[in-house]
């Protein structure tokens, strides 16, 4: 599988790229050195990409070295340990590593100086005792993230998806930014411990073939890893020193012609990529059991008297490192963590080093002099010439800038790695890639938004058809009720009959006892049937009332057509007037005119009794409301508002009462309370529970106004609530009379006074729930139910 | 002749297939209602603040569709007009709004909840369901789903509910434009305090 000794890799050239000045002999002439310990360690919970961590300990607990102090949320996240022992001294927001300057929440340690060290559970014989795939929940205990600049969670990249199996595991040795020499300083020195971190990797990834690449400008760390990495089969592979070879997807093309998917990732050509210093964190979080704590910096730039590389611990702020290294704070014209291409200028120089921070630069007014103003582009496509993501920079430039973010996105914009290659080469100093980060700024927010919206939406439309629904079911509900108020009647029972039914069934039971008193009387022998036949004549008679009383309502009004009344009416006042007419023609020409006048009477008669018709009919069918509904309806709609509007006020005025007696309340507990303590306000306080007292008595009175208008409106709409109540309570209590009867009955075992009873009891109860319904319903109607 | 009646009969069995075919996809592919409410609705910010004189943003979708000026959602701001005016052939208008009513801050309602009476007068204006409470309990907003819309700010009779804006995390926080030509960026990037 793997190359041969002795003949190079075939190596892919990437497009464009830049050779700035490489600043290199700065940092890397002498060994890693540790840093001091500081006096306070500050630890983000965010060292990592994804969800921050949460802390396990609190403020003023002892911590050992190596001690989890934060444990991980969620499945991209990591744990954060003690680098030293000491104790929490705070937990709180800090200036952390964050292009923004915001601030986020850190552990504070300060340390006692004593490097105590927590229980470790090293592994030496990882290669036997246990598969493969236990040793990642171990790297993600261990808190390790990708150590090169992004710090995505190593142990996420460990759990490649069955469908894409690995083919390549790569060692990103290239540290193609200027001034950076922390993984050359590491090769140089542990490269052994690097190479035993790959075997891990190689390990639980199990992967074709293995290669570590290295840019050329790194001679002696190569020739240490090749030491290093004899007999064990990885390759190490030597790429030329081109700006940013050391980019994920630069190497990948570089070492293997693979292009990752734009939006994918590596795993999706079969290719994990990771970095030299995580690969050491690796081989001790293994064999040790150490998490990770520490990493190697390079401190470097021209306004400090010792570059070099450190071994700092996580948390060390700058400012102590920059002291270690001679920093002359008078010469740093910028500090920036990373490097000068793609790193962020600190804000403040207490924000600590984290896993990711490969490089501090205190850089000299001179050596990074502040940026020419911003000039127009004169498209001279020196950016499209140099964009290793074979990415049209101008466009993206012009779109960004017109913040035309669906265009920007059509020329890939998210594909951008913010390399600076361009911004490095454009000859008008436009600020470039500070336009492409805010135009993908302003895409995640066009993408977050959208998915709050769509959100919004659903759940603007998921309340509506909740209140559609309650809608519905009240409406149901609401004919429910009236349904139930109008009873049998209206399923069409003949009133008449049952009612001539009743009368017969009465007067057949009336000359029965007629008839049993006059037998009584002559002592005839026929008084036991007789008695039988009343009996059962009065439990028939009874039957056809209870039927009368079940069929309910009175007959409806008989509808008058008064359409037809008053034709019939104006008719008749014609036909009289043409007969008084005539008749004065007749008078006029001296005819006969007895049997003209009598004829004119008649009329006149008809056409008053017509008028007078017309007269009667109108209210009963201004009554009958269907047949007038704009006379009918008017008022009572009037009235409904008014009852709504008053309703609404009464609510209003309640919640105000509400709240006035509550903050009396409260304001008499405080009173209390201070009266107690013997404060000195109380006459204050006492005040304001007066004018507390008050405001509830206020509208306390205001709302006794309304109820009070309520009541007296309801008694004025006919809708009174004493007859209400009066006819609710005699229904209540005629029903209870009548089981009393029946109770009786049953005493005596007679079955059909029992049935006729019993009926009868039904009728009457019905009634009388008809009763409360409508003395209920006409209480809600007022507002009146809880006032 | 027969040349022609071959070409006529010819023609007529075309013409009579691809009726038949076009008649068969105009059943088969029917569009169900107005599509063009679904686009507009999806272009409306989702506040469902009423802002535009409609109870929501899809009844306002259907009123754009009908015919109604296009520049009445506040919330939305310019760039929703522009979209629309773009989906729908229209001309770019100036925003309709009521002065100061255009924010471009992201604002999200927060109740002080000491001051909460629990009359659940918020709960019904909420247009998204994003306020949680019973009567007479106190009530919180659920920020994540709060759009700002400002609707149950007028209701509260103790006015304890407040419009706040929402300031940056690290996880919104984003990167400034660039001032543009003849600025120096550096300007953008704070100085250091050492």
């Amino acid at each position: 599988m793997n190359a041969p000794i002795g003949r190079p890799r075939l190596l892919f050239d990437f497009h464009g790229g830049i050779h700035p000045p490489q600043h290199k002999s700065l940092s890397n002439q002498r060994p890693i050195r540790p840093a001091p310990l500081p006096g306070q360690l500050i630890l983000p919970l965010n060292m990592h990409l994804g969800a921050p961590a949460k802390p396990v300990v609190q403020v003023g607990d002892d911590v050992l070295k190596g001690q989890k102090i934060a444990e991980a949320q969620g499945a991209v996240s990591l744990p954060v340990h003690a680098p030293t022992s000491g104790k929490v001294v705070a937990i709180g927001p800090r200036p952390i590593q964050h292009p923004s300057g915001l601030d986020a929440p850190c552990i504070v340690i300060e340390p006692d100086g004593r490097e105590q060290w927590c229980e470790l559970h090293p592994l030496p014989d990882w290669r036997t005792c246990c598969p493969p795939s236990a040793l990642i929940p171990r790297l993600r205990e261990a808190g390790i993230a990708g150590m090169g600049g992004a710090g995505f969670p190593t142990a996420v990249k460990l759990s490649p998806r069955a469908e894409h199996p690995i083919e390549q595991l790569i060692i990103n040795a290239v540290e193609c930014e200027p001034y950076i020499t922390a993984d050359d300083m590491l090769m140089r020195e542990r490269a052994d411990q690097i190479i035993a971190g790959v075997e891990i990797l190689r390990h639980t990834l199990n992967p074709k073939e293995v290669i570590v690449g290295i840019e050329d400008n790194k001679p002696e760390a190569i020739e240490a890893m090749r030491r290093a990495a004899t007999g064990t089969g990885i390759e190490i592979a030597v790429v030329p020193t081109k700006y940013p070879s050391g980019g994920e997807k630069q190497l990948i093309y570089m070492l293997t012609g693979k292009e990752v998917p734009s939006g994918g990732i590596p795993a999706q050509v079969g290719v994990v990529c990771h970095n030299t210093g995580t690969a050491l964190a690796i081989h001790r979080a293994i064999v040790f059991g150490e998490p990770l704590i520490s990493r190697v910096t390079t401190l470097t730039g021209k306004a400090l008297r010792e570059p070099g590389n450190m071994e700092v611990l996580l948390g060390t702020p700058v400012s102590a490192l920059l002291d270690a290294a001679g920093a002359d704070r008078n010469r740093i014209g910028r500090l920036v963590m990373g490097g000068p291409m793609m790193g962020f200028t600190l804000h403040s120089s207490a924000i600590p080093v984290v896993k990711t921070s490969n490089c501090i630069l205190a850089a000299s007014v001179e050596e990074l002099p502040p940026p020419a103003p911003e000039q127009p582009c004169i498209r001279c496509g020196s950016c499209a010439d140099v964009c290793p993501a074979d990415l049209l920079p101008q466009q993206l430039f012009w779109y960004s800038k017109n913040q035309d973010l669906a265009r920007a996105q059509q020329y890939n914009l998210m594909d951008c790695i913010e390399c600076g290659a361009c911004a490095y080469v454009c000859p008008s100093h436009i600020p470039l890639v500070q336009y492409y980060r805010f135009a993908k700024g302003e895409v995640r927010k066009e993408v977050a938004e959208q998915q709050k919206a769509d959100r919004a939406r659903q759940r603007f439309e998921a309340r509506q058809d909740r209140l559609a629904k309650e809608q519905a079911e009240k409406e149901a509900r609401r004919k429910a009720r009236l349904e139930g108020s109008k009873p049998a009647a209206a399923s069409g029972v003949d009133m008449a009959a049952l009612k001539a039914a009743s009368l017969e069934a009465s007067s057949a039971y009336k000359a029965a006892v007629k008839a049993l008193k006059a037998a009584e009387a002559e002592g005839s022998d026929q008084v036991a049937t007789l008695a039988g036949d009343v009996e059962q004549l009065k439990a028939k008679a009874d039957a056809a009332k209870a039927a009368v009383r079940d069929a309910g309502n009175p007959p409806a009004a008989p509808v008058v057509d008064v359409a037809a009344l008053k034709a019939a009416s104006l008719e008749a006042s014609a036909a009289y007037k043409a007969a008084v007419k005539a008749l004065k023609e007749a008078e006029a020409a001296g005819e006969d005119v007895t049997t003209l006048r009598t004829e004119a009477d008649a009329l006149k008669a008809k056409a008053d009794a017509a008028k007078a018709a017309v007269r009667d009919a109108g209210p009963a069918a201004a009554k009958a409301a269907p047949a007038q509904p704009a006379t009918a309806e008017q008022p009572a709609a009037e009235k409904a508002d008014d009852g709504a509007e008053r309703t609404q006020k009464m609510k209003a005025l309640k919640t105000a009462f509400n709240m006035s007696h509550k903050q009396f309340k409260e304001a008499s507990a405080a009173l209390e309370h201070a009266e107690r303590e013997g404060a000195d306000n109380l006459d204050e306080l006492r005040k304001q529970v007066e004018r507390f007292q008050l405001k509830a008595d206020k509208a306390k009175a205001a709302l006794g106004l309304l109820v009070d208008q309520a009541k007296a409106d309801m008694r004025a709409s006919g809708s009174d609530l004493k007859s209400l109540k009066i006819e609710a309570a005699q229904t209540e209590a005629a029903a209870r009379q009548k089981a009393r009867e029946l109770e009786a009955a049953r005493i005596k075992g007679d079955d059909e006074r029992i049935n006729v009873l019993s009926r009868e009891l039904d009728a009457l109860q019905r009634e009388a729930q008809v009763a409360a319904g409508a003395l209920k319903a006409a209480t809600d109607e007022q507002g009146l139910a809880d006032a | 002749m027969t040349t022609i009646l071959v070409a006529v009969f010819a023609l007529l069995a075309l013409a009579a297939v691809f009726g038949a075919l076009l008649g068969f996809a105009s059943e088969k592919f029917r569009v169900e209602g107005d599509p063009i409410v679904e686009q507009i609705d999806a272009l409306l910010p989702q506040t469902q603040c009423g802002q535009c004189g409609h109870p929501g943003c899809r009844p306002y979708a259907e009123a754009i569709a009908a015919g109604e000026e296009h520049n009445r959602c506040p919330p939305g701001g310019e760039s929703t007009v522009v979209a629309l005016s773009e989906l729908l052939g229209r001309e770019v208008l100036p925003l309709d709004a009521e002065e100061g009513s255009a924010l471009d801050v992201k604002r999200v309602a927060v109740i002080r909840e000491d001051e909460c009476i629990g009359c659940t007068k918020c709960i019904q204006a909420c247009p998204v369901d994003a306020i949680v409470g019973a009567a007479k309990l106190m009530h919180t907003v659920i920020a994540d789903e709060c759009t700002g819309c400002d609707l149950c700010v007028e209701p509260c009779p103790v006015d304890c509910i407040d419009m706040v804006e929402i300031k940056p995390t690290l996880g919104t926080w984003s990167w400034q434009r660039p001032p543009g030509v003849g600025s120096k960026p550096d300007k953008l990037i704070p100085v250091v305090t050492l």
